[in-house]
């Protein structure tokens, strides 16, 4: 399957035997991509989710999260969560579409749907594990610590912002570091807002499987505080679990790479829709319905042998 | 005579208005309730390392916090700032009914030897059969939407006192009971917090469930079915 590291290259869109449409305009990141794995012996192309391996062994955070940490959470939470997911997608709509967008669909404008929590929570893991790595922590450069100077007005805010989110989200859930892209739907108006004003860092905190994909954001570094991301090594100490986290766990190098593709597609939705904006005013038809036609002319030719 | 000149109108008024002021300035602040039985006395269905941490970290800090927060909204009701009146409303909610979940939870579970685990007998008893059919499929029930529970909260037995009748709720976080419904009074509530079992049982929330029956005290169960019936 897939990487799953980076949010960009992992959405793609609507299978069209199924007559299922996911309107691909209102996505943050869509691209088409085979998310087919076909089945030896079959010619049934079926896609099921897969329980992805963190990117290091599972005692190699220690002392700072445990191997006995990493065999539940991964092994037995992690593990569930995706099982689970794979028995509630076979044979419905849902089959075959990308983490992502199973995730932005269930989400169902706020009236989540059954399979929503199964495949959050699958997404958010991965995303997780991605985000730490052995010898972790220290300060980010570059790029990266530019827009966190400017949009949190220091390093030290900043960490002091994260840890309180994580601190403060009660009950389960996450806390993210976010890039914040998706400008105002003004219709037919100009947006109001130079562009600058849109591309920023925010911190947000989401309840149980929340993630900011549904509210359009481009997650950059997320932690759990879920009581079992962290019972077993501080039990009800979660302000030191986020401070181990801080210091000796994020991978400042794998936010920085989700930071550039965040921007690239920024700048991509941006000239897509100014593309569009320009067609509008030189009065042709939006080529919306034929878009779409023709994006699923090419799915189908791919998929023939 | 000295008495006399001392009750005169204008010093009684000023001792009145002190003695308002100083009442209203007294501000209830609570404190963790003692166990009525040691750490370990609920093994081998919850631990006693489970029980310590949950009572002495936990319930405390949801104690310390509530308070600070009543403090806090003490303070803004006197002078009047709405805003932070309203803001505090969240941590009230969230350690205040912390602090009412865990106390009914301590009074919910008792040692085997002090009657833990045996069946209610009584009102209480017959209204289970009459609501759900059994105690057994009472059980089913709430370990059932227990384990189907996303993320943190309780599973209650509630009576509600208007429809006369018992129901099965759960509720999301620290929300106390009557969050879902004013006439709804708590028998019994389980925990399911990963806090309350993790340690012991892992990520196996069913097993917990399972367990945790052999030290429900059923007795203060009924004495509160047959008050609040009454």
């Amino acid at each position: 399957m897939a990487a799953t590291t980076s949010m960009v290259t992992s959405l793609t869109f609507t299978i069209p035997s199924l007559g299922f449409r996911l309107p691909t305009r209102s996505y943050p990141c869509v691209k088409p991509q085979r998310r087919f794995v076909r089945k030896a012996a079959s010619n049934v192309i079926t896609a099921t989710y897969e329980l992805k391996a963190p990117p290091y062994p599972l005692n190699a955070l220690e002392p700072h999260m445990s191997r006995e940490t990493l065999e539940y959470h991964w092994g037995k939470h992690h593990r569930t969560y995706v099982e689970n997911l794979n028995k509630q997608v076979v044979g419905t709509d849902l089959e075959g579409l990308s983490l992502e967008d199973i995730i932005i669909v269930t989400y169902n404008k706020g009236d989540i749907l059954p399979a929503f929590n199964n495949a959050a929570q699958a997404w958010n893991h991965d995303f997780f594990w991605e985000s730490m790595k052995p010898g972790g922590g220290g300060k980010p450069s570059g790029d990266l610590l530019d827009l966190i100077e400017r949009d949190f007005g220091s390093f030290e805010r900043f960490i002091e912002e994260f840890k309180s989110a994580a601190a403060t989200q009660f009950g389960s859930g996450w806390a993210w570091l976010a890039y914040k892209a998706n400008r105002l739907d003004v219709e037919n108006a100009v947006n109001p807002w130079p562009s600058e004003k849109d591309k920023k860092l925010v911190i947000v905190k989401s309840p149980n499987a929340m993630n900011p994909l549904v509210w359009d954001y481009f997650p950059l570094l997320t932690i759990d505080v879920w009581e079992h991301a962290y019972y077993l090594d501080f039990q009800n100490q979660r302000p030191d679990y986020i401070s181990v986290f801080m210091e000796k766990l994020v991978s400042w190098e794998t936010v920085n790479t989700r930071l550039e593709k965040a921007k690239a597609r920024a700048a991509e939705r941006e000239m897509e829709e100014e593309r569009r904006r320009k067609e509008e005013e030189e009065g042709k038809p939006t080529n919306e319905e034929d878009d779409d036609d023709d994006l699923e002319i090419e799915f189908l030719e791919e998929k023939r042998p | 005579m000295a008495l006399r000149s001392l009750a005169t109108r204008k010093t009684l008024t000023l001792a009145l208005k002190s003695t308002r002021l100083a009442q209203s300035r007294a501000l209830q602040t609570f404190s963790l309730p003692d166990l009525p039985y040691d750490y370990g006395a609920l093994e081998p269905a919850i631990s006693g390392e489970i029980m310590q941490l949950h009572h002495q970290k936990h319930h405390q800090t949801y104690i310390t916090n509530y308070n600070k927060a009543l403090e806090q909204l003490h303070d803004a009701i006197q002078k009047g700032d709405s805003s932070t009146v309203v803001k505090l409303q969240s941590a009230i909610k969230f350690n205040g009914g912390g602090h009412i979940n865990h106390s009914i939870f301590w009074k919910n579970l008792a040692p085997i030897s002090e009657g833990g685990g045996e069946p209610p007998h009584g009102s209480l008893g017959w209204a289970i059969d009459t609501n759900f059919g059994s105690l057994e499929s009472l059980i089913q029930k709430m370990n059932a939407e227990g384990a189907a529970l996303q993320g943190s909260g309780w599973v209650w037995l509630g009576l509600d006192k208007e429809l006369k009748k018992l129901v099965v709720e759960t509720t999301t976080n620290q929300d106390p009971l009557v969050t879902n419904g004013p006439n709804l009074v708590p028998l019994l509530g389980i925990d399911v917090w990963e806090h309350a079992y993790y340690l012991q049982y892992k990520n196996v929330r069913p097993d917990y469930l399972k367990n945790v029956w052999k030290v429900i005290n059923w007795k203060y169960a009924s004495e509160v079915y047959e008050k609040e019936s009454a």
